[in-house]
């Protein structure tokens, strides 16, 4: 079996899959419930200064695919609720009695040196393994300087971290927020302040959906609405994205990264870490379906990285970050077809109503005898846009085929139609 | 009263267990099983299920209506093809129709789509406080329709919605032909026929004439006069018989009339049942008239046909419904003889073995008997042309019409059960009512223009 163990910054787990600091992670009680259940680690939910944070009544909304499932979930609920002298108390007792787990503790307090200086004393004093900087909330708490208000602005970002590491002797992980135009700036002032690692995404800016009754958004606190952060599914392509930015930035390259944003199984996971995570966060999906879920992610990776060969975490770490580039380096030569599997289609007729009314026409509908249709690709046509395969309900029924051309490698900067071209 | 049955005594059965087998056999979804049935919809381009209806209605479009809660809309969409869709969700074989036609019939995809139960949520669901379509201008064009079935009212709708007057005469005292009378009784629950005309009639413009037949209160040469067009949606009104002796006999009746007494009666426990019976025939009234009796509480119901199963009408899904309510399937026999008790009622049924030889029916020299109290022909029905126009031309026993449901007499037009094309559907002569209604209107309109 491969061996799922890692040490992150210093951090060393059991496995890779930690809950992010949230709703789950706020007391004692259920962080003890997810070590049970088999979790890697914890983010403790974010810590402040006292007075506790005050929440409102209704505080998470969603949105759903046709079949009900969340695909994002939105909250507008502030950091921890309860006073800071019995986080502490309950992070220490917690740790004593889970030691071969990773216990980080999430923090946010002024942007003032003294705060920061205090907060990381006491909790350096619980025995916890870290502290992350949450630099990400995008609500109700950026109103008074404090979470994404600092995210946004690197300077901030630098300086704050920079403190962190002067008064403790912690690894430092800064959370970044996805609510920024280029992740990159935050993420190289973070370790220029010295960070250990950066965790990344925080959620994003959103508002899920409407009551089309009450001309309110969700969720309704009253008769009002305000926006909030999303995660779940949907933002997974947001947070790979932005990981990949991190990851292949020639000034951060090779720092510790962990993955956080819509990850829900094991598969989502890997993908994370193929990415250069080298530990993963989660929350909605056990939101919604408990701590039970990290059994299932644990056996499948396990059981993914057997058949790929892959003994431990950092065998496959990064693999895909070589060939995530530029646009400007694909291979222009490069060729794919789609193609029909005659046997699994079940003439649906999506890929052809797709591709003859919003792209190339390349996919025919031949009326048979007996009054069905088949459809076949139109190989002249196809420029291999993958739109029918994403379109088909039916697993490898359409499949996108490389063709050989006997052209060579050419990208953008070389071809002769670019009239900028570098050589 | 049942005239044929009436030594007979009345049903053993509770009258509360009456009124749970006399209940919706197939219950309408609820909201969270539509909402996860039409999800289940692929929104396939140039659907099969569309092209497997006989109607026109836009399947996926309904169906992504009820995903996208718009049930007005999707019922519209349902109606605006079809005005008895609300019935048709009900009655139509959709295991031979768009269901058998849905991709996901593929192994893979598990099961097909419930169309025509989604259909029914749509339509039972949608909000009919007013009528969802409007009369055109006036045509001042008058038209007369006979039958007030399922052809004649949705070629009246039709034929109101394009702006003309109808007039529809109908021989019983209800409207809903079939729907009203011929139906089992479990398949279309809580007066849904009659709920379902006051629906249709809510445009407008349509006059219903009752009690009203060819040849006794009315003529057709008389309706040629008087309107602009006709339409014929007579059905079929009369059964055929075996051709044997004692058919008059009690405790011989044809099936039609046994299930429309059913279907009129108040009081299922006043209905006269036989301890055995016997229903002769193949098609889906047989099955309707075997599992009703059964379900009155007759112990033993033999359905008897003189071929195999696979030359049944019924389809595999009535068939099997019959199979599970306990009734014996006996084919390859031929009825040869009614028998009698010494009083001269029904007593049994002697039946010979047939075999196919050469694509052709034969006698064996074997036979059996089956002892019932009373037996019900369901070998189907025939049309009664003796009231019509010589003019008007038959092929095969019944009403020759060409694709735009002209018959042979100019100004007539026919639709339905009574017609030589299509298959004895609702679903068929609803689409037919629709078609001749827009072929009546395009004629009418024509000859206006000159």
């Amino acid at each position: 079996m491969a061996d799922l163990s890692i040490e992150f910054a210093g951090i060393k787990a059991p496995n890779p899959f930690w809950l992010a600091s949230a709703p789950p992670t706020d007391k004692q009680y259920n962080v003890e419930r997810a070590f049970e259940a088999g979790w890697g680690g914890v983010v403790w939910k974010t810590l402040g200064e006292d007075p506790a944070a005050v929440n409102v009544s209704s505080r998470y909304s969603a949105s759903y695919d046709a079949h009900g499932d969340v695909v994002g979930f939105n909250n507008i609920e502030l950091i921890t609720d309860r006073p800071l002298e019995v986080n502490l108390r309950e992070i220490e007792d917690t740790k004593r009695n889970w030691p071969d787990r990773a216990l980080i503790v999430s923090l946010m307090v002024p942007c003032e040196e003294d705060a920061w200086k205090r907060i990381v004393k006491q909790v350096e004093q619980t025995g916890a393994d870290g502290v992350e900087l949450n630099f990400g909330c995008p609500h109700g708490m950026p109103e008074r300087g404090m979470g994404a208000a600092v995210g946004q602005v690197p300077e901030y970002v630098e300086m704050v971290t920079r403190w962190c590491k002067q008064y403790s002797s912690l690894p430092v992980m800064v959370k970044m927020t996805p609510n920024v135009t280029d992740v990159r700036h935050p993420a190289r002032a973070a370790f220029r302040g010295g960070a250990d690692a950066v965790s990344l995404i925080n959620t994003v800016n959103s508002i899920t959906g409407l009551d089309l009754d009450r001309m309110v958004a969700r969720p309704i606190v009253g008769s009002q609405s305000t926006h909030g952060g999303m995660c779940g599914p949907a933002v997974k392509p947001i947070a790979l994205n932005m990981l990949a930015e991190i990851a292949r930035d020639p000034e951060t390259a090779g720092k510790r990264l962990c993955g956080i944003g819509g990850i829900s199984n094991w598969r989502d996971a890997a993908e994370f870490i193929a990415l250069g995570a080298g530990s993963v966060q989660v929350c909605t999906a056990a939101m919604l379906h408990g701590f039970r879920i990290v059994e299932g992610m644990k056996d499948g990776l396990s059981r993914w990285m057997d058949e790929k060969g892959y003994a431990r975490i950092e065998d496959f770490r990064g693999l895909a970050v070589p060939n995530t580039t530029d646009w400007k380096y694909l291979d222009i030569n490069y060729k794919s077809i789609a193609q029909i599997d005659q046997d699994k289609c079940i003439n649906c007729g999506r890929c052809h109503i797709a591709c003859e009314d919003t792209s190339h026409q390349a996919i025919n509908k031949l009326l048979q005898a007996d009054g069905s249709n088949i459809y076949t690709v139109n190989d002249d046509e196809c420029v291999g846009c993958n739109l029918c395969e994403i379109t088909c309900p039916v697993d490898q029924c359409i499949t996108m085929v490389p063709q050989e051309t006997g052209l060579p490698y050419m990208n953008w900067t070389q071809d002769p139609r670019n009239p900028y071209r570098e050589a | 009263m049942i005239e044929p049955l009436k030594h007979l005594a009345n049903t053993p059965v509770k009258p509360e267990t009456l009124e749970l087998k006399f209940s919706d056999i197939a219950p309408p979804l609820t909201e969270r099983q539509a909402a996860l049935e039409s999800a289940r919809c692929l929104y396939c381009y140039d659907a099969p299920c569309v092209n497997a209806c006989p109607s026109d209605i836009d399947i996926p479009e309904f169906i992504r209506q009820v995903a996208q809660d718009n049930v007005n809309g999707a019922a519209k969409t349902i109606w605006s093809e079809n005005i008895l869709g609300g019935s048709c969700a009900r009655v139509c074989p959709t295991e031979i129709l768009c269901e058998q036609s849905c991709v996901r019939n593929k192994t893979d995809e598990c099961a097909p789509v419930l169309i025509g139960q989604l259909q029914r949520y749509a339509t039972d669901n949608a909000d009919k406080s007013a009528h969802p379509f409007a009369r055109a201008e006036s045509t001042g064009k008058r038209i007369a329709i006979v039958g007030a079935g399922p052809a004649g009212l949705s070629c009246a709708h039709r034929l109101a919605m394009l702006g003309h007057d109808v007039v529809i005469h109908e021989a019983q005292a209800k409207s809903g032909g079939l729907n009203e009378y011929g139906i089992a009784s479990y398949k279309m629950t809580d007066d849904f026929a009659q709920k379902e005309v006051e629906f249709l009639l809510g445009i407008g413009g349509i006059e219903i004439v009752y009690n009203s037949a060819l040849g006794r209160e009315i003529s057709l040469s008389a309706l040629q006069s008087e309107f602009d067009a006709v339409f014929l949606a007579i059905g079929l009104g009369s059964t055929r018989t075996l051709a044997l002796g004692h058919e008059e006999a009690p405790g011989v009746m044809t099936a039609v009339d046994y299930i429309r007494e059913l279907r009129q009666s108040d009081d299922l426990s006043a209905l006269p049942v036989p301890e055995n019976a016997i229903v002769i025939g193949a098609g889906n009234t047989a099955i309707d008239m075997a599992v009703q009796i059964k379900r009155l509480g007759a112990e033993q119901v033999y359905l008897v046909y003189r071929r195999g199963e696979e030359a049944m009408s019924a389809t595999d899904h009535e068939q099997a419904l019959a199979r599970n309510e306990g009734v014996q399937i006996r084919t390859w026999a031929r009825p040869a003889e009614i028998e009698l008790d010494n009083e001269g009622k029904v007593a049994g049924m002697r039946f010979v073995r047939t075999a196919e030889d050469d694509g052709k029916l034969v006698d064996s020299d074997r036979g059996f008997s089956l002892k019932a109290e009373a037996i019900f022909k369901a070998i189907g029905q025939t049309l009664v042309s003796d009231e019509l126009d010589p003019a008007i031309e038959l092929s095969g026993g019944k009403l020759l019409v060409d694709e735009s449901l002209h018959t042979t007499l100019t100004g007539v037009y026919a639709g339905g059960d009574c017609t030589g094309i299509g298959q004895d559907l609702t679903v068929e002569a609803v689409q037919q009512g629709k078609k001749a209604a827009e072929s009546i209107h395009h004629d009418l309109m024509a000859a206006g223009d000159k």
